[in-house]
């Protein structure tokens, strides 16, 4: 790809994983929403990738804030797929779950595999607290577990134990029990504590009193797992680095990787970085982002509502910024009618749609890729727009600066389609370098010579119409949202002349199409008995279930779609070489009703809308059902 | 200073309101006031949203954005924070700034970014043929309300007000002596100037500020208030405003009836905000004027230079950017995959 997509990964050049627990480790903490969770899980994954695994995360809370505690909906967890071959998915089944509750326990034991590994904290299995996780019975005592390695641990009272010493109440020791919790499972997977305590004491360099109980029962929970007579089926994990590719690298979500990538978008465009939003989950963590890179010339408006943020951004596009948006699927639905202002009045301008589940307010914390619809159709009149979507987290910081570049050229809105999950996963990143070609400036020229300047005059090849920038001498136009006279720019109601700006803004799209990367094969053959074709985030169940398949030697091949509207042009000759085609999509079959429309090749869909990625037994079911086990 | 001239400011294309509306006034206030405060085309950005009214900026020969109906300001406050340099204007009518554009105008004005919106209220919706809006005076019969609307209407300046709007006027569309030092006041304000023009509709509420406007009876019914001065008014002279005796609130007096004096009268004071409260709403019940002139304006602090506060103080270039954006990338933990790491 132009943008250097390619660059900035190393997952295409890592082995497929194969054997559980050998190749890689998927482990779950579960707790209550209090108990530290997302921090436990965000620590080891951190010290994963440091270490030099690929991972795949999948953080999972609850949508209530202040969930009752001990409650299942009030649940938090947190996936870690560990691995030293490409993991690309946060697994399918739990090798190893940390329940700090009942409620926990109840809320994951089923997927963990059989024989997993069930570490327990057995202090939080009080009756009262047994019965609010709606279990019968004691379920360490009534048999309910053998088909698991069970570890009950008295966790909180060892935690407590362990600080008595530093004078800290009962309940601010007991506080620290995730870490406790950590540093076994660090013992687990034969990893030291050292980056850990690194961070705590960064973290709470204010509270040295803080800092230093955390890393005492990070070190308890560590040394317990060093000298306590473990049964003997509990073996130590041995994961080892991963191949990646050489080169820096840190660990990024997809939510942190759109927002930088789009303010390099915006700087090697050499533009200055607008960003109006509405706080809405998942896309929040957008706003966030940016706020933080002020010192770096990036301006964020908090607005009053979608509309207006979208509004702001489109002010702030005309005023010769690039204007950017964020929002999950309600927002964007506010948003609708100024998307299509910016279409009519031809700016550029960025619209980050971060999906989650159903319409309406729906499944606020559950992902899907639902909105495909609402993104390429969802207007009213002819308002093509283009939409591009990343695969993973590690592509959106690439996909941001794709969409400043696609923006800028064509002078258009253009949507880019990420969703939770893509939003709140965190892989290892190879950190980009800008002398990289991959990051060759695209800097925007905005008219200043009024000699033959018409608002509305286009550029044959990319259908660009001059941007002039209020402030600018002599270039003074008005714009507007009702349909413009053809070059001049002045409104118009001519039937003819809509006509042919309605051809006009089509061509736009037409030009785009002409200016992406021609679509390639993900993995397998260019031809073959079976296609399975994804957009967005159901890429990594997809590729790992079909490069498992084709290991086995089946004609499988995994197509992925980064542009979704206007389509690569070879698209439809491509997936013509195949047998069947097969869309794998969390929404009710979207991409398949699409191209369906766009192209005479029979594609098939599969759907999964239950709030979480595909797991890849479920795909390799499609295969398996595909071309026979 | 330019020696710009008023009709320079007038743009190639006819002017399309119907004969006779009070747009046309507030156009012609408009072209004087920019020349003579020697405003630039090029630096002035008129921004509407949808509405007879909102046609204006295509009537200017400056940069001009007509938007989508009720959210001009929200484009303006975009336009206006990418570059503080730019002299906007928000022009709306009662229906697409109160109505569906409410949120955004309350917050505009809570904010206080220095721009200027100007509001025409004709308490009808002009555009779509003669719905009642928000202002329109209760029983008004309308298509949309055969037996006469029950709705209170809203009082924009109250409106304002309530919103935290540091600059608040109000001016009637014909009145020239009146609108063009407000609008000359609004663009000198650091902050959000709210400016609400009284404007006649003759199409669908024709005559509805003709109490106000009349040369004979006007100045019975409105008072034109301005700092440090008290608040005399009337066809006469005599009439006068004061505060109610032993209570909250003002009250309209004789001069020279009861002993009143000039003395007893009150002197305007802009920075006063409850008594900008009660002028905006004195009008309301008969026998009171209605306010025009400045009632309220107390410099704030204002929201673009506040949103500044930690930009680089130079834009920066895109090399400096890259390399702060790199810095900034790698000020998270990141670790180095080696040869002997693989
Ligand atoms: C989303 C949307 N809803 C409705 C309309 C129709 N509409 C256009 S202008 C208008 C009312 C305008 O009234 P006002 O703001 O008072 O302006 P006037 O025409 O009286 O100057 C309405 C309802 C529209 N253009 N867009
Ligand atoms: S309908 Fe009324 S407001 Fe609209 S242009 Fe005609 S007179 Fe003016």
């Amino acid at each position: 790809m132009q943008n250097g997509l390619e660059h900035s990964t190393a997952m295409h050049e890592l082995p497929v994983s194969q054997q559980p627990e050998v190749d890689y480790v998927r482990v779950r903490f579960a707790g209550d929403s209090g108990d530290g969770i997302q921090m436990t899980g965000t620590r080891l994954a951190e010290s994963a990738a440091r270490f030099g695994n690929d991972i795949a995360t999948f953080p999972d809370f609850p949508a209530d804030i202040r969930a009752p505690s001990g409650t299942i909906y009030g649940v938090s967890a947190y996936s870690l797929n560990i691995g030293h071959t490409e993991v690309d998915t946060f697994g399918d089944e739990t090798d190893a779950l940390v329940a700090l509750n009942p409620a926990a326990l109840r809320k994951y034991l089923e997927g963990v595999k059989q024989n997993g590994l069930l570490i327990i904290d057995m202090d939080a299995f009080t009756e009262r607290s047994i019965a609010k996780a709606g279990f019968s019975g004691n379920p360490l005592e009534d048999g309910s577990l053998t088909s698991f390695r069970v570890l009950p641990l008295e966790i909180t009272s060892n935690t407590e134990k362990a600080l008595k010493e530093t004078g800290l109440s009962a309940k601010d020791a007991r506080r620290c029990k995730n870490m406790w919790t950590l540093g076994l499972v660090l013992w687990l997977f034969e990893r030291s504590t050292a980056d850990v305590e690194h961070w705590i004491e960064q973290k709470f360099h204010k509270k040295p009193e803080v800092a230093k109980a955390n890393i005492m029962a990070l070190q308890a929970g560590h040394l317990y797992g060093e000298v306590a007579d473990l049964p003997p089926d509990v073996s130590r994990y041995r994961i080892q680095p991963a191949p990646l590719m050489e080169g820096e690298y840190r660990s990024i979500n997809g939510n942190e990787g759109m927002a930088y990538g789009l303010y390099a978008g915006a700087t090697l465009a050499n533009l200055e970085l607008f960003y109006g939003s509405y706080p809405i989950t998942p896309a929040s963590p957008l706003l966030h982002t940016v706020a933080k890179l002020k010192e770096l010339g990036a301006i964020s408006f908090q607005a009053e509502d979608e509309i207006a943020a979208i509004c702001a951004a489109i002010g702030a596009s005309y005023a010769g910024h690039l204007g950017v948006t964020g929002s999950s699927g309600p927002g964007i639905a506010l948003k609708t009618e100024a998307i299509g202002l910016a279409i009519m009045t031809e700016l550029p301008l960025v619209i980050v749609n971060v999906q989650r589940g159903g319409p309406s307010t729906g499944l606020p914390t559950k992902t899907e890729q639902s909105d495909l619809f609402q993104a390429i159709w969802g207007r009213n009149g002819d308002a093509p727009l283009p939409v591009i979507a990343p695969a993973h987290p590690g592509e959106c910081f690439d996909m941001g600066v794709e969409a400043a570049k696609l923006a800028t050229k064509h002078m258009t809105p253009l949507m880019v389609l990420t969703d939770g999950y893509i939003a709140n996963a965190s892989a290892p990143w190879k950190l980009p370098d800008f002398s990289d070609p991959a990051y060759e400036p695209f800097p925007v020229e905005q008219v200043k010579d009024p000699n033959g300047f018409l608002p509305y005059d286009h550029d044959p090849e990319t259908m660009a119409r001059p941007w002039a920038v209020p402030g600018t001498a002599e270039l003074m136009h008005r714009i507007g949202g009702l349909e413009k006279q053809a070059g001049s720019g002045n409104i118009s109601y001519d039937g003819e002349n809509h006509q042919l700006m309605t051809q006009i803004r089509a061509q736009k799209l037409e030009a785009i199409a002409k200016s992406i990367p021609l679509q390639h094969v993900e993995s397998g053959k260019t031809t073959g008995k079976l296609a399975l074709l994804g957009w967005g985030s159901s890429w990594g169940p997809i590729r790992v279930a079909a490069r498992r398949a084709e290991l086995e030697g089946k004609s499988v091949s995994h197509i992925h779609l980064r542009h979704l509207w206007p389509l690569p042009p070879n698209l439809e000759e491509l997936l013509s070489g195949f047998d069947r085609v097969i869309i794998p999509e969390m929404n009710n079959g979207q991409l398949a009703t699409v191209l369906r429309s766009q192209m005479d090749v029979p594609v098939e869909s599969v759907s999964c809308v239950k709030g979480r990625p595909f797991l890849v037994r479920e795909i390799a079911k499609i295969i398996d059902d595909a071309l026979g086990a | 200073m330019t020696d710009l001239k008023p009709k320079d400011f007038a743009s190639s294309l006819d002017v399309r309101w119907c004969p006779g509306c009070g747009d046309y006034a507030v156009l012609k206030s408009l072209h004087k006031m920019l020349a003579d405060t020697g405003a630039k085309l090029e630096d002035t950005l008129c921004v509407s949203g949808i509405g007879c009214s909102s046609r204006l900026p295509y009537y200017m020969a400056t940069y001009g954005f007509h938007t989508i109906h009720g959210r001009a300001p929200a484009i303006a406050s975009g336009a206006k924070l990418a570059n503080p340099e730019l002299d906007v204007w928000v022009f709306t009518g009662d229906g697409d700034g109160l109505s569906i554009g409410g949120n955004h105008l309350l917050h505009a004005l809570r904010r206080n970014l220095d721009m200027q919106i100007v509001l025409f209220n004709n308490q009808i919706y002009g555009l779509t043929k003669g719905q009642y809006s928000p202002t329109s005076q209760k029983g008004v019969r309308t298509p949309s309300s055969p037996g006469g609307t029950v709705e209170m209407p809203l009082n924009p300046a109250r409106f304002a007000i309530g919103a935290g709007s540091k600059f608040i006027a109000r001016s009637i569309d014909t009145q020239a002596k009146v609108l063009g030092p407000i609008l000359e006041a609004a663009r000198a304000f650091d902050g959000t100037a709210f400016v609400e023009v009284l404007q006649n509709c003759v199409i669908f509420n024709d005559g509805v500020f003709d109490h106000l406007k009349d040369k004979k009876q006007g100045p019975d019914h409105t008072i034109v208030v301005e700092h440090g001065q008290p608040m005399v008014f009337g066809v006469n002279k005599d009439k006068g405003i004061r505060a109610k005796a032993g209570g909250f609130g003002l009250e309209v007096v004789s001069l020279d009836v009861g002993g009143s004096t000039e003395a007893d009268l009150l002197v305007h004071d802009e920075t006063n905000h409850a008594l900008a409260v009660a002028l905006a709403e004195l009008g309301e019940k008969d026998g009171e004027p209605t306010v025009l002139g400045i009632l309220f304006r107390e410099p704030a602090t204002e929201f673009g230079a506040a949103s500044r506060v930690g930009l680089p103080e130079k834009p920066l270039s895109m090399n400096e950017k890259l390399t702060r954006l790199s810095a900034t990338l790698r000020a998270a933990e990141t670790w180095d995959v080696g040869e002997d790491a693989a």
